[in-house]
């Protein structure tokens, strides 16, 4: 069920990725002031919402493994940390591709992006983490505390464009500034995009927890093997 | 009252303890000094851009020497199974938690003093010039080393890999504190007052600390009692 599930999701999130980089590349026009690197935005910061996205609901998911104890909760929040921090790489690798065309740099150190690096260097320490500790309890516990922990800088991500005065764009959608700074045609397109890299996000966390259930059963399975 | 005093009779017990052995205290100033005696090899003490990368280069060696003073804070406490003789008593796992902290923190304040002195006598830095606001600088980025350092003490306490992965997982949790440390603390050393942009750091320094330290204290239980 769970499989046929993921290969829905995927295809359905496939699907939906053809459709966009067909209106994408020959429907949308260019934008006046960047012209043709503008569509880079379309994967730049969709993938940073899925990514912070899935940063919180993995806390969600380490706090319930904190109050129940039950490993599920704890493989689920280690599968979303695992596909949130690839959408977070894709996030800053398209930015700095941006940059450089833009800004004539690969990189500054703005509050933003930062954080943002600061942000992908805390999961990455959360899954080295989890890879140096054989015991799963004390495994997810650790992890469990690292992300609640973590989450405070993915809140100073998000609002980082607003505090501080920065190189970085400021929020151009029109849930954050109210319109009236980017045509409601590609808006559109940047939505349904966004939701293209959620349902493939979302396909790949369930096969990423199946794997999980997997390496567990087999876990128990050689402990049981040790005590026979 | 009764977990302030209990926090603070465990930072006693820990000072008391430091200043008898002077394990970590005497490693993490001899550290701090020779970090800022290599420093003064890397960049021209008494050229005028040292004053702007000053802060950087402070804060990263107190974080640095920060890691040894937390790394002992909770490890001293594995022999004869302290810990958990600790743990069985009737002190709150907060109060346990904050407790080591402190000491920390009062052990890095040491550290602190010890490398500022021997910082301006190196580099001719005349960094007392503001008092009020150097000592708020260090109070509140201090606190957050701290605590940090405590929590993932505790919680790599018995992990085989301790010494490897507590650096991986509390530099990059600690460096909205060291951004705000080091641009108050780099404007002290111009010599300049704090102005607007300054208090905001401060204001940052402050909110982490809340911050950290209510999720230190929301999460005592599950990161010692388990």
């Amino acid at each position: 069920m769970r499989e046929k599930l993921a290969i829905a999701l995927a295809a359905a999130g496939g699907a939906l990725l053809v459709y966009n980089l067909y209106q994408m590349f020959l429907v949308l026009p260019d934008e006046a002031m960047q012209g043709a690197i503008y569509r880079i935005l379309f994967f730049h910061a969709p993938a940073a919402i899925v990514g912070m996205v899935g940063y919180f609901v993995a806390l969600t998911f380490s706090v319930l493994y904190l109050s129940s104890k039950d490993l599920r909760w704890d493989s689920l929040a280690a599968s979303i940390v695992e596909v949130s921090l690839v959408f977070s790489l894709i996030n800053i690798c398209t930015g700095s591709i941006w940059a450089r065309i833009i800004w004539g740099i690969w990189w500054t150190w703005d509050y933003r992006l930062t954080s943002a690096l600061v942000c992908v260097l805390i999961f990455a320490g959360y899954l080295m983490l989890r890879r140096a500790i054989d015991e799963p309890t004390q495994r997810g516990r650790l992890s469990a505390a690292l992300c609640i922990f973590g989450c405070v800088d993915v809140v100073i991500v998000w609002k980082s464009i607003e505090w501080f005065r920065n190189q970085h764009p400021g929020p151009v959608l029109s849930i954050r500034t109210g319109g009236g700074h980017m045509d409601p045609a590609m808006e559109r397109i940047f939505w349904l995009n966004g939701l293209a890299l959620l349902l493939i996000a979302i396909a790949l966390v369930l096969i990423r927890t199946r794997q999980e259930a997997t390496t567990r059963e087999i876990d128990s399975l050689r402990r049981l093997a040790h005590a026979v | 009252m009764k977990p302030l005093y209990q926090a603070f009779s465990v930072a006693r017990k820990d000072l008391a303890v430091e200043f008898r052995t002077k394990e970590s205290l005497n490693a993490a100033a001899a550290f701090s000094v020779a970090i800022l005696l290599l420093f003064s090899f890397a960049f021209d003490p008494f050229s005028d851009t040292i004053h702007e990368l000053a802060g950087g280069l402070l804060w990263l060696t107190f974080a640095f020497a920060g890691a040894l003073v937390f790394n002992r804070g909770f490890s001293r406490e594995l022999p004869n199974e302290c810990l958990d003789t600790l743990l069985a008593s009737p002190l709150e796992p907060s109060s346990l938690l904050i407790g080591k902290a402190i000491g920390v923190f009062f052990l890095l304040l040491i550290v602190e003093v010890i490398s500022l002195c021997v910082f301006g006598i190196f580099y001719g830095m005349r960094w007392w010039l503001h008092p009020g606001e150097l000592a708020l600088t260090c109070g509140l980025t201090t606190w957050g080393i701290a605590i940090v350092g405590s929590v993932f003490g505790a919680l790599t306490v018995n992990l085989r890999l301790r010494e490897l992965m507590l650096p991986v997982i509390i530099y990059p949790l600690l460096i909205p504190l060291l951004i705000g440390a080091i641009e108050t603390t780099n404007t002290l050393l111009i010599e300049q007052p704090f102005t607007g942009y300054e208090w905001l750091w401060a204001k940052v320094l402050l909110v982490f600390d809340i911050v950290f330290t209510s999720l230190a204290v929301a999460l005592a239980e599950t990161i010692l009692v388990n």
